[in-house]
């Protein structure tokens, strides 16, 4: 199926933009863009999704589906509707990067890479989000993040996610 | 907001106001006085080389190398299109000073690169930002839209018969593409695998064109140097160590954050402006360079300077400028392995010493911090360290090693405590 029909109109409009940052000959260079875009609105990459953004980019699916597969940040398995990424990396550890990983892991009863049963959240664990002054740091959905993620700021955060 | 002390970069930034990134604050605050100068004079790209290499700066980005030294290499008489690229893809872990530039300061870093287009005869850059921080990421498309409607950027750039076209690019979450041909790599949008050098991107670049790459800090420093000169540039640091420099402090102090100071500034009053030890705890060790950089004791830090030349002597290497500070109360393996797991992840599996090594030292490391260590690991460590350092395609294999060697060097006590009694293994 064509992207077009597979995404709403705004998203082909975001990726045009992508688009239109490159030279002409290099749309290639928009697949990440046009990949992060595309998840964001189905939330998670499937094959026909990727196939279609190749298409739609003019290049090869395999050159798409590289990519989509490299970066962490793309889910190419279905995620909950929320998906939360603790960062346990050193410096957020000396802060309390665990106790904020494990709080989660009890209060939803799931451990990294799973979702719970009702299909809400999924919990990651994550590198460096070059955030540390802020640790301990979670990401929500890839796009927003959480800053001194306590057990109090997590009750409070969870509570706004409905 | 986490910048406590400001210097060249934040100079009067009022991080009390919500709109101080935004281009008429900026501007306020002699902001784009210094393209405007260029542009008006008609300064020439000599002149503005000349005055990059008398400031002495160094690229922030890590490796420290001269930035006017590095902007001479550009051929300018080029026929061909070429390319200026800004690295804020920030995930050398423990630093975070890039992120506060784009989101409280983004047009000193925009100007910077308009001024380093200019001066190479560049006409087109990208700005790659590291994928967690895409409301960052947002903040600096709106700055640069900012930018265009001003004049600054775009066709004939306040009038003149300069053009300089610039935009965004969004990572999606690979620590390797900071490494910079690997982000050239990224940004054509392929895997993230860095390129055998030489070529350098000087020669062989963005879609195979001249580029030059330059970190978030470094291109938001250039304005401050076009505008006062380079000579009191230098004077602000110590010889060979020009300027202030963001430090990313995290860890056991009180106030973890960015400090902006004076390179040369002596790590104990470092240590102080951010508030002393946590919990009145003791000092232990300092990765003082980001996670790549090889751990001090708490007393040959002590006697250091924050600059490149003090940290290279001890040992060590000032690299992004990310502090990571550490108590008493830390096990040095758990430290090690927690980091030895991260290069393991993130290494791009391009050459095999380093996807095959950087697995042997996260299992031994591991092994050896849950208290199953044997005798002969430490020695193991040692050869699977020279196995992969100097051996690979670029430098992710050394950064993977140095903190290995740094934390038997210094710790190596430690270890062998933990072989011998698997009872002192104490996580993170
Ligand atoms: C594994 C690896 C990761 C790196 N990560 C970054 C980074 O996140 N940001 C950065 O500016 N430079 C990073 N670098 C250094 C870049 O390759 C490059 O030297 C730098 O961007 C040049 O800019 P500068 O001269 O202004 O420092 C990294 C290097 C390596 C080997
Ligand atoms: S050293 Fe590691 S990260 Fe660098 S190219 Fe080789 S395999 Fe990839
Ligand atoms: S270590 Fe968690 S954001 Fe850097």
């Amino acid at each position: 199926m064509s992207l077009t029909n597979l995404l709403s109109a705004e998203s082909i409009q975001q990726i045009d933009r992508e688009v239109a940052k490159y030279p002409a000959e290099q749309s290639r260079s928009a697949v990440m863009g046009a990949l992060r875009i595309a998840q964001t609105e189905k939330r998670f990459l499937t094959n026909e999704l990727i196939e279609a953004v190749a298409l739609y980019l003019n290049i090869a699916p395999m050159a798409a589906y590289e990519v989509a597969t490299f970066y962490n940040m793309y889910d190419m398995k279905p995620v909950g509707k929320y998906k939360l990424t603790v960062c346990t990396n050193l410096p957020c550890a000396l802060s309390g990067g665990y106790t904020t990983a494990d709080y989660l892991k009890q209060k939803l009863g799931i451990g990294f890479n799973e979702t719970t049963a009702d299909g809400k959240f999924t919990l990651k664990e994550g590198e460096c989000m070059g955030a540390c002054g802020y640790a301990p740091v979670m990401l929500v959905n890839n796009h927003s993040m959480c800053n001194h993620m306590t057990p109090e700021a997590i009750d409070k955060k969870l509570a706004e996610l409905e | 907001m986490t910048v406590y002390v400001k210097g060249v970069v934040f100079g009067d930034v009022d991080f009390d106001n919500p709109d101080c990134w935004r281009l008429e604050e900026y501007v306020k605050r002699g902001g784009y006085a210094a393209l405007k100068k260029i542009i008006n004079e008609k300064i020439s790209q000599d002149d503005i080389i000349a005055e990059m290499k008398t400031s002495s700066l160094r690229g922030r980005g890590g490796a420290g190398f001269p930035t006017g030294l590095k902007w001479s290499f550009m051929p300018r008489s080029f026929p061909g299109q070429k390319y200026l690229v800004c690295n804020t893809d920030e995930g050398e872990p423990g630093t975070f000073k890039d992120l506060d530039i784009i989101v409280y300061n983004p047009h000193a870093l925009i100007e910077g690169m308009i001024i380093g287009g200019y001066a190479m005869g560049i006409t087109v850059g990208y700005n790659y930002i590291h994928g967690e921080v895409f409301e960052a990421y947002q903040r600096f498309e709106e700055a640069l839209e900012e930018a265009r409607a001003a004049g600054f950027l775009g066709d004939n750039i306040l009038g003149s018969d300069f053009s300089f076209q610039l935009h965004a690019h969004h990572g999606y979450g690979a620590y390797i593409c900071g490494e910079e041909t690997a982000l050239l790599e990224s940004l054509e949008g392929k895997k993230g695998q860095p390129r055998f050098k030489p070529p350098f991107p000087a020669s062989f670049g963005l879609y195979g064109k001249p580029t030059t790459i330059n970190n978030t800090e470094t291109f938001a420093s250039v304005p401050y140097i076009v505008r006062e000169g380079g000579q009191k540039f230098l004077e602000l640091g110590k010889p060979n160590n020009g300027g202030t420099k963001l430090f990313s402090v995290s860890g056991h102090v009180n106030r973890p954050g960015n400090y902006e100071i004076p390179l040369g500034t002596p790590f104990a009053d470092l240590l102080e402006m951010c508030g002393g030890m946590r919990d009145g705890k003791k000092l232990k060790a300092v990765i003082p360079g980001g996670s790549s950089a090889p751990v001090l004791p708490a007393d040959i830090m002590m006697q250091c300077t924050m600059d490149y030349d003090s940290i290279a002597k001890a040992g060590s290497m000032l690299g992004s400028g990310a502090v990571i500070v550490m108590d008493e109360t830390v096990s040095m393996v758990s430290a090690l392995e927690r980091l030895s797991y991260f290069y393991h992840e993130e290494s791009c599996g391009q050459c095999t010493p380093c996807r095959e090594g950087t697995g042997w030292l996260y299992r031994v490391v591991h092994r050896i911090a849950k208290g199953e260590g044997r005798p002969e690991d430490l020695d193991l460590l040692s050869r699977v360290g020279d196995n992969i350092a100097g051996r690979t395609i670029c430098a992710l294999g050394d950064a993977a090693v140095f903190p290995v060697r740094g934390m038997l060097k210094h710790f190596r006590h430690e270890f062998e405590d933990l072989i011998k009694d698997a009872q002192t293994a104490k996580p993170l």
